[in-house]
């Protein structure tokens, strides 16, 4: 999408996007303290320390940039989208439709029409679920997901797989935390398996799926595939055309934009053959009581009046990190994941709960036998922010034996003195307990 | 920074690595589960009863050092009281821990019990400490299901 570190070149990137443009400011060095400087929420001490933030797989921080644009959407342009003849509603709807266009061309979307507006990624994954599974599900019909998934990518499927006799199909991991291929391509059932579904990064595991292998073999089984990209469309180049996939779905808040949008890309031809989600106004064409005649994709599947200034947010937010080049930031990253792991191995008793090869900066793991909240609040006390529980993957958790684990989740904002802080605090824990 | 070390007491800390009374009782007269769906913390609590007294009480389960230590020192509280003498030591437990951080602490009465005053300054972990009350409260009233704290 854009060439590395490349950032700061082209008169696009340097518009108005508001970034410090850390990653081009010099060619191989990513300059982490600078771009912190563009979120105001990381100055600031939690309990008497600096904040550390690594609980960015749960959500981001968002950059002025973003906040700006809200905020100029409410303070100047505020009116409701489409059919305004005002010049507040044309302003509206120009920002609108003008994020869609950014949403598009940062997931490599052929068209516009192809993104649609939702509230979260969970949101995205329950419209494909409830459209496309009800159309196309019959009793008997497979639906194949993976054991890392994210409750939000197993649930909504078993509802469906529920209301129409489908049945919902498996594919195992192993000890790293890596889906085994052999058996996801055996669990392809050709006529039987309508539909895939998988995290193209792991939320609670790091792992990142061979996306591109899976969509090869899941249409070369005649099966249609979608991505969850909540946790890898804030950390990496994606390219939907390239991946080849016919759903992509993301979250707007975990890619440094706000809570409350999300967004659904779906192959044009698919989407416009699925029925529409919800009913109301601006899914329609026209209404009378004997026939409603519904709108084009993307409006039949957006219904009633959106979230305005979150979508501006998102697209804000997309011009944020296109401006810094997501080659860079996922470069930076690989960088403080590789730290991190060798900082967390270093301390006797830590156990990392995935190790595959293939890993964004994602570091879920154990302490001893010290309980992860237990370890999460002596952290918080020293101003670092983890997660800890089941991160919404209690399969996954079972898959390990575990109940629960400690999550670090890196952005590119983050340093390595934060993971040293994380290692320190760690250590902290660990003369707590005494174990 | 709060001091840690109020947090986790060495009397926390000592009935978290060795939990008194932790095993399940065959037959109970009362047996109820509670469970955290936050952390997927989870505790069976198991009365013998006689003439109102709690006769004896054990439990088990997975979870944090709170909710491990709250659920062991609350047991040896409890048993040999009477169950109204339970419930207004729980009252008095509750209120040490929701009150607001610079009230005075009133630990009369209280016994091991008051070693969790430090968790006021935690509200993400009262609900540790009191999930094996909950649970207590529940068997006492006889309810089966599964009560959570949510």
């Amino acid at each position: 999408m854009e060439s590395p570190l490349s950032g700061i070149t082209t008169p696009h990137h340097s518009s108005n996007a508001g970034a410090s443009n850390a990653g081009a400011s010099n060619a191989g060095a990513f300059d982490a303290e600078r771009v912190r400087g563009d979120f105001p929420i990381l100055r600031q001490k939690v309990n008497g320390q600096p904040l550390v933030y690594l609980d960015n797989a749960a959500t981001s921080q968002k950059p002025q940039a973003v906040m700006d644009a809200m905020q100029h959407y409410y303070a100047a342009d505020n009116a409701n989208i489409h059919r305004g003849v005002h010049t507040l509603s044309i302003r509206a709807t120009d920002a609108y439709e003008g994020a869609r266009g950014k949403v598009q061309q940062f997931l490599g979307a052929r068209r516009p029409e192809e993104i649609v507006f939702v509230r979260s990624a969970t949101e995205a994954v329950n419209l494909v679920a409830n459209t496309w599974g009800r159309a196309n599900l019959k009793p008997g019909d497979e639906v194949l997901i993976t054991v890392m998934e994210h409750h939000s990518n197993i649930v909504p499927w078993q509802m469906i797989c529920e209301q129409t006799g489908a049945v919902l199909r498996v594919a195992p991991i192993n000890n790293d935390g890596e889906v085994l291929l052999d058996e996801f391509e055996r669990l392809l059932k050709p006529g039987k398996t309508r539909i895939v579904s998988v995290a193209h990064v792991s939320n609670a595991l790091g792992t990142i799926n061979p996306v591109r292998e899976m969509v090869r073999l899941a249409h070369q089984g005649g099966a249609i595939i979608l991505l969850c990209g909540a946790q890898a469309a804030p950390h990496m180049a994606v390219d939907v055309c390239s991946l080849g996939c016919d759903f992509y779905v993301v979250s707007g808040h975990k890619m440094y934009g706000p809570t409350g949008i999300g967004a659904l890309y779906g192959r044009y031809d698919i989407l416009n053959a699925m029925p529409p989600y919800q009913g109301g106004g601006d899914m329609i064409l026209s209404v009378t009581f004997e026939k409603t005649t519904y709108n084009c994709v993307p409006y039949k599947f957006e219904a009633g009046t959106p979230n305005i200034a979150g979508t501006i947010g998102l697209g804000a937010a997309v011009d944020y990190l296109r401006s810094i080049g997501m080659s860079a930031i996922a470069a930076w990253e690989h960088e403080l994941l590789d730290y991190g792991t060798r900082a967390l191995r270093d301390i006797p008793g830590v156990r990392l709960i995935g190790t595959a090869k293939d890993k964004a900066a994602v570091l879920s793991f154990l302490v001893g036998d010290i309980h992860p909240h237990d370890v999460g609040t002596i952290l918080d006390q020293q101003g670092i922010a983890i997660r800890t529980g089941h991160h919404c993957a209690q399969p996954v958790m079972d898959r390990f034996g575990v109940a629960a684990t400690a999550r670090a989740s890196f952005a590119f904002y983050n340093t390595k003195q934060e993971i040293d802080a994380l290692a320190a605090g760690i250590r902290k824990a660990i003369e707590v307990f005494g174990t | 920074m709060t001091d840690l070390q109020d947090l986790y007491q060495e009397l926390i800390l000592d009935h978290n690595k060795r939990p008194r009374n932790f095993g399940t009782i065959d037959h109970p007269d009362c047996h109820a589960q509670g469970f955290n769906p936050l952390c997927g913390d989870r505790v069976d609590i198991f009365l013998m009863l006689s003439g109102g007294l709690i006769r004896d009480v054990r439990f088990e389960g997975k979870g944090c050092a709170i909710s491990t230590a709250s659920a062991s020192i609350m047991t040896d509280a409890v048993k040999g009281k009477t169950i109204e003498q339970a419930r207004a030591l729980f009252e008095k437990f509750h209120d040490l821990l929701t009150l607001s951080s610079d009230a005075p602490i009133d630990a009369d009465g209280l016994g091991k019990l008051a070693a969790f005053s430090g968790v006021r300054q935690y509200p993400a972990r009262v609900k540790c400490a009191t999930l094996a009350w909950h649970t207590l409260n529940a068997a006492l009233n006889n309810q089966a299901q599964t009560i959570s704290t949510e």
